[in-house]
């Protein structure tokens, strides 16, 4: 790989946040994430919203992908962009999220920072258009 | 002249068939498409003919209902006595609000209760936990003490009802609780029926809830077996799970496979124990899922009960009929419902549930349509209740006894799946030197569940996302519409309102009783003794869920989930 490849690649975290177990989905798109070339860290099970955070600074990932499915998104997810903005890493990562939201909560979570939303039934291939077209390089 | 064999007539017009009629359809029309296949992707012929079945030996492979191998039911007259158990898991908010949905549907017709845990109670942590925030009450009842299962259970007969508790790593605890509220009751132990679900080595394989390692799970795990032995032996103390193995994205085959491959593990780890199989064993009871491919879910649950009864024989030596019958409850394939057109999946669930009917299960959840979207709403719940009392009263499903036996396509496709089944659990006893239980611990070590469930699900989405397997509504006859349905929402003020009861028992409780129960919990770990009538004092003394769970986490450590792929 050339080195001008390795900085093209985007780098991606795969995050499971709270108590929430169900990891097909985070294991299916993280699986399609690195057959579209990307970097993908996979964040493992049962972790806080602050260490979310801290892997998403330390790694300095360009996406933050988080999958969730237990309903505690509203309270989560705001959790996890609050920490990003207090290391000034919010901006310049883009925050999508996966998995069974409700419409009314959909509106919620994008007024407090969410870039997308990726419910059951999206094909791989949407969410990855959409992560390639909406990535926010470092300069 | 000497009579023409039938099997060779019949090979003789199928050739014939195939030659004269069918070619030149085919040439005609096509079919439409090249392959053929299940939604686990298991190919499936044209037809089945007699020739599929010549080596499937009537009665030794299919034989009759309530007879070993139990191809066509556990039961000699199965739904002609009495119809499957219809039991809905319900669980949300305080106990108070899922004590008043179990009246909704046993006034409702409901025959036994099943209730759902939220995440922090099924992970062992208490309500005022920080890991906790946004958990309490969402997918199911919290509970942090007995007070909240004594609310959870007012006026409600506990000597009357079966309760099936879906909770695993906690599960001792819940079980405890449960017996506790039996000795409130003034209801005999050996007369508390239902079941746990306390299967941690699926946990380790797909739904990943867990507290302590693998090993001192299974120990825990066989505490509870052998006390249901001894004091509660109507209360079947593990539910041995597929269903979320396949949720997780396994085949049917997998499911099936890696399911009664930890029923053998625990078999295995009880017999080490020094107890009797035909003691245990009838207590065993399994789970397993119900997706739309109607055929090979029928052949799959015909293919399970045929293995587990020649395995229980032939490797543990079991004798009663009771320890060779596989009982199983099985839900509707949550995996298969969609947030879009979510009507259309009242439909799924019918052919779903139709499935476990003719499949022979002996109790059935079936999903909400609108689950996909949120927890279900009273309408739905409702509507996924008279799904199954349609079939049971309307449908005449439940009239004859394995009605599809005899079937040529349902006989070879089971016959296929017995093999393909066994095919694994050899591979498993294999990775354990012999030893099935072994095996299963080496491979949630090494990521072969894991590995061999991704496979399967990445493969699975691929083939949606290409149009090779049709979603409706999804990949397919696609509409743009609004989705309108009524949804439930957890009440926000639940979380308080447990964290001030919990604070509130606290207060009352004699602190030093907890102390002394929860020394007597861990003196019993450091003894290598059954834990579970330690635990029982705990929880009497009102010790909480998380208090309980933090000495086996402190005694054994906590657990890691090592992913090689990643």
């Amino acid at each position: 790989m050339s080195v001008e490849d390795q900085q093209m690649k985007i780098r991606c975290l795969v995050a499971k946040v709270g108590l929430d177990g169900h990891d097909r989905g985070a294991h299916v798109i993280a699986r399609a994430f690195r057959d579209a070339g990307f970097e993908v860290i996979y964040s493992g099970l049962h972790n806080a919203p602050e260490e979310i955070v801290q892997a998403t600074v330390q790694e300095d990932v360009d996406v933050l992908g988080i999958s969730i499915l237990s309903g505690a998104h509203n309270e989560l997810v705001p959790d996890i962009i609050e920490g990003l903005e207090e290391y000034d890493a919010h901006e310049d990562t883009l925050v999508v999220v996966g998995g069974i939201i409700p419409d009314e909560d959909k509106e919620f979570l994008y007024e407090n920072g969410v870039d997308g939303i990726f419910g059951p039934g999206t094909p791989l291939q949407e969410t990855i258009n959409f992560i390639e077209e909406n990535v926010k390089r470092d300069e | 002249m000497a009579e023409k064999d039938p099997s060779e007539e019949i090979r003789e017009q199928h050739e014939q068939w195939e030659e004269e009629t069918l070619q030149e359809f085919l040439e005609a029309h096509g079919e439409r498409k090249d392959r053929f296949a299940t939604v686990s992707n298991m190919e499936v012929d044209r037809m089945y003919t007699p020739e599929d079945t010549e080596d499937i030996d009537y009665t030794e492979d299919i034989g009759v209902p309530g007879e070993p191998p139990y191809t066509r039911g556990p039961y000699p007259t199965m739904y002609r006595g009495r119809t499957w158990t219809m039991r809905q898991f319900a669980g949300f908010g305080t106990a108070e609000e899922t004590n008043e949905r179990f009246h909704y549907l046993i006034d409702n017709g409901q025959t036994g209760l099943s209730t759902a845990f939220d995440m922090p109670s099924l992970m062992g942590i208490d309500s005022d936990h920080k890991m906790s925030k946004g958990e309490v009450g969402k997918e199911g009842v919290a509970v942090d003490t007995l007070r909240d299962m004594e609310i959870l259970f007012d006026e409600i007969d506990i000597g009357e009802i079966s309760t099936s508790f879906t909770i695993n790593p906690s599960a001792p605890v819940i079980y405890a609780m449960y017996i506790a509220l039996a000795d409130q009751q003034g209801v005999p132990r050996e007369d508390v029926r239902g079941t746990l679900q306390n299967d941690m080595f699926k946990e380790f394989i797909a739904q990943k809830e867990w507290v302590i390692p693998p090993e001192p799970s299974l120990k825990v795990v066989t505490d509870t077996i052998e006390f249901a032995v001894e004091e509660t032996p109507r209360f079947h103390p593990v539910s041995i799970s597929g269903y979320h193995i396949r949720e997780a994205g396994s085949t049917a085959i997998q499911e099936a496979a890696f399911t009664l491959a930890d029923g053998f593990g625990y078999v295995e780890d009880c017999l080490d124990r020094g107890l009797d199989v035909d003691e245990f064993a009838p207590l065993l009871s399994f789970f397993f899922n119900s997706h739309n491919s109607l055929f090979e879910e029928v052949a799959k649950f015909r293919a399970s009960r045929r293995i587990y009864s020649r395995v229980m024989e032939d490797w543990y030596d079991a004798e009663k009929p009771e320890s060779k019958r596989l009982k199983f409850h099985t839900q509707t394939a949550g995996q298969s419902l969609t947030a879009q057109q979510p009507l259309n999946n009242i439909v799924r669930v019918t052919i779903q549930a139709l499935a476990a009917v003719l499949g022979g299960t002996q109790s059935l959840h079936t999903n909400s349509y609108d689950e996909a979207l949120a927890l279900p709403s009273e309408q739905a719940v409702r509507v996924a209740l008279r799904t199954q009392q349609i079939i049971a009263d309307e449908s005449g499903a439940a009239d004859i006894v394995d009605p599809l036996g005899g079937s040529y396509a349902v006989e070879s496709l089971t016959d296929q799946a017995e093999e393909e089944i066994m095919a694994y659990i050899e591979e498993i006893k294999e990775m354990g030197d012999g030893s099935v239980r072994d095996g299963i611990l080496r491979g949630i070590e090494q990521g072969y569940f894991h590995r061999e469930i991704q496979d399967s699900a990445y493969e699975y989405q691929k083939r949606v996302d290409s149009g090779d397997e049709t979603v409706v509504g999804v990949n397919k006859y696609v509409t743009e519409e609004d989705t309108d349905t009524e949804i439930l929402k957890v009440d926000e003020s639940v979380r308080d309102r447990q964290i001030n009861r919990l604070e509130s028992v606290k207060e009352e409780r004699d602190d030093e009783a907890v102390e002394d129960a929860l020394d007597a919990i861990a003196d019993t770990i450091e003894a290598e003794e059954n834990v579970m009538p330690a635990i029982i004092d705990a929880v009497k003394a009102y010790a909480t869920m998380g208090e309980i769970m933090a000495v086996f986490e402190d005694k054994y450590g906590s657990y890691n989930e090592q992913l090689a792929s990643m």
